[in-house]
């Protein structure tokens, strides 16, 4: 077992590693993307040129660049910005960091918790009013973008029934820090997670339900039901067991992606200044310290993430357990 | 009586219209007697059992008929009621030993599941009992195999499994659906045996579904016949043996490849193939295949009639 974890870790480092290989090459090699000349500016004369060069180091051989900027990421954490040379890289991306890790914590509780239940309540009165209804309300909810619900959300309750009794509770858009102001970091999070989470949940709910569904037609049910156990028994402790495995494939995928950055358009709209805007502002700017520092914090989650979600398999399915 | 299944019927809904499954099947089974049920697939042998069961969960079935167990009727039963029979009073082996048990939990969870569902036990006492259950099925280390997986097991081990889970509440009745079919030779006849010695001791009577002849030769005190939803002969063991009446009990057992003498160049086979339940023929379901077929056979459909061996035949009623 701890060797197994040790070998599993060896993998992770080994991914992120060829991530930032990767990651390194596209921009500072990638022949005409000479990054000298975009820091220098337009119509520099090539003495600047050849100064910046050499100030930003691009003057020596690529793997000495490549060590200098993971030192500096991940040893001395001093590596700065290109943007604003007094900006550290290393200090914005852990600032970044709980916003992003609260919304999408939150928002992947909230739908969790939700699309089991709507799932195993679909599932279980297949083909229902209730069931059909379930599902319709689901495929809403994955039709319908972030950014446009996110603004509607922003319209009830920040502007047009903010002053209703229902909404008047909802502060102004922004991130209040958990350890200053916990019911202020809840509420200012509530509609951010909502929105988030109304995607997930539907997809979720629907992929849950086929699940389900796809178990109860298996052998072992017709050996539950010939036990004498009840239905309910029957749905969650063998249909329900056997179908978290797909949802915990999909679960893994989305939470590492989120925490990643992939929540952008969520963090856009409600001001939270996150890592997915972190990323999005570095790419605008071609900020290359930025952009490796997020990428290799991004990787390091989905790894991360991956590495859970075969953790959580092996305890689902006993099958998996011997190798 | 343990069982009096009388003209029962099961039909479903398709898309190509009504099938009638089981078309008035009925039987008698006493206390510690093993019926061995035999027919092709689609004779409707196993519907006519998960009926029994109670297990047939299809909204587009029908079932008519009536079903009785130690004189209660199950047919109409509630739920409830029915759930408390099956597993603890009925309980059923299947014919796939791989897919038949949940593949997250432990043989001993499965079984103690079964035997706390239906009496008030401490999990310890039924964790005793399932070690108990799995020695009586000649499991080499019951203690052990209690914490296995069904995928960690072989499948006849996993059919011992589901024969000892299925022995767990000392049922009256049991049901077999073809619980050799999946397995070894060898270790059929490990499981056969296993089920007359259980039979003698636990006192159940065994309603024992097979396609094969030689198994139910061996097991079985009676035997019934079925083709095409219906039962064409029933009789004891010997009587079907040693005076096949029914012209398709007779082509099953001229099909069975001598084991002695001259080696027959051909296997001998029934010419055609069982009939669609889609579209029965009119007269007798067999008659298209049957080498004796006269007249009567194209129009009407021969019934049983009432003795102990009796097979549905008209020619066997002229005789």
């Amino acid at each position: 077992m701890f060797y197994a974890i040790l070998r599993r870790f060896g993998q992770m480092l080994f991914v992120m590693f060829g991530i930032s290989v990767i990651v390194f090459l596209i921009f500072f090699a990638t022949p005409g993307a000479d990054p000298a000349a975009r820091i220098a500016g337009r119509n520099a004369s090539p003495e600047v040129l050849a100064a910046v060069r050499h100030s930003f180091g691009f003057d020596q051989p690529l793997y000495v660049q490549y060590t200098r900027m993971m030192e500096k990421i991940f040893v001395t954490g001093d590596l700065t910005s290109f943007v604003n040379r007094g900006w550290k890289v290393v200090p914005a991306v852990m600032d970044s960091i709980p916003v992003t890790l609260s919304l999408v914590f939150g928002a992947a509780v909230l739908w969790v918790v939700v699309s089991i239940i709507i799932g195993v309540v679909a599932a279980a009165t297949r083909d229902s009013w209730l069931d059909k209804l379930l599902m319709a309300l689901g495929l809403l909810g994955i039709s319908m973008p972030v950014y446009w619900l996110g603004e509607v959300m922003n319209l009830i309750t920040q502007s047009r029934y903010h002053d209703s009794w229902a909404f008047s509770w909802v502060p102004p858009l922004g991130y209040k820090n958990f350890s200053d102001d916990p019911k202020g970091w809840f509420l200012t999070l509530v509609i951010p997670w909502i929105t988030l989470a109304i995607l997930y949940i539907g997809i979720y709910g629907r992929v849950l339900r086929a699940a389900i569904i796809e178990s109860m037609q298996e052998d072992y049910i017709r050996t539950a039901r010939a036990k004498g156990l009840s239905e309910t028994r029957i749905l969650f402790r063998h249909a329900l067991r056997t179908s978290l495995i797909a949802f915990v494939t999909l679960f893994g995928l989305d939470f590492g992606a989120l925490v990643g950055g992939s929540a952008l358009l969520t963090e856009v709209v409600f001001g939270l200044h996150g890592i997915g805007k972190l990323t999005y502002d570095a790419l605008q700017n071609l900020d290359l310290p930025m952009i490796m520092a997020t990428v290799m914090y991004a990787s390091m989650f989905v790894v991360i993430a991956n590495a859970v979600v075969d953790f959580v398999y092996i305890l689902l399915d006993p099958r998996l357990r011997a190798s | 009586m343990i069982l009096s299944v009388r003209d029962l019927k099961v039909s479903f809904r398709t898309h190509d219209g009504p099938v009638r499954a089981i078309d008035g099947v009925s039987f008698d089974l006493e206390e510690s007697e093993i019926l061995g049920v035999v027919g092709e697939s689609g004779s409707g042998k196993t519907v006519s059992l998960l009926a029994v069961m109670g297990l047939i969960t299809d909204p587009n079935a029908t079932i008519e008929g009536s079903i009785r167990y130690k004189g209660r009727e199950l047919v109409g039963l509630s739920r409830r009621e029915l759930r408390r029979l099956r597993g603890n009073e009925i309980a059923m082996i299947f014919q796939d030993p791989m897919t038949a048990l949940t593949p997250v939990y432990t043989i001993g969870w499965q079984i103690a599941e079964q035997i706390r569902a239906h009496r008030g036990v401490s999990k310890a006492k039924a964790m005793a009992r399932v070690e108990q259950l799995l020695a009586e099925v000649n499991f080499p280390n019951p203690h052990e195999a209690m914490s296995r997986y069904p995928h960690q097991l072989s499948g006849g081990m996993r059919q011992r499994a589901v024969i000892a889970m299925a022995l767990s509440c000392d049922p009256a009745l049991l049901v077999a659906d073809e619980p050799t079919t999946a397995l070894d030779v060898t270790v059929q006849a490990g499981i056969l045996d296993l089920v007359r010695k259980l039979r003698a001791k636990h006192k159940s009577a065994v309603v024992f579904i097979t396609h094969d002849m030689g198994v139910v030769s061996e097991l079985a005190d009676r035997v019934m016949v079925m083709y095409a939803g219906r039962v064409v002969e029933r009789g004891t063991r010997t009587e079907l043996f040693s005076d096949p009446r029914h012209p398709y009990t007779r082509a099953l057992l001229g099909s069975i490849p001598p084991l002695t003498g001259q080696k027959p160049r051909r296997l001998p086979a029934i010419p055609g193939s069982p009939p669609s339940l889609l579209r029965l023929p009119q007269g007798c379901a067999f008659g298209p295949r049957c080498p004796v077929r006269y007249e009567p056979c194209e129009t009407g459909k021969p019934g049983l009639g009432s003795d102990a061996h009796a097979a549905a035949c008209f020619r066997v009623a002229q005789a």
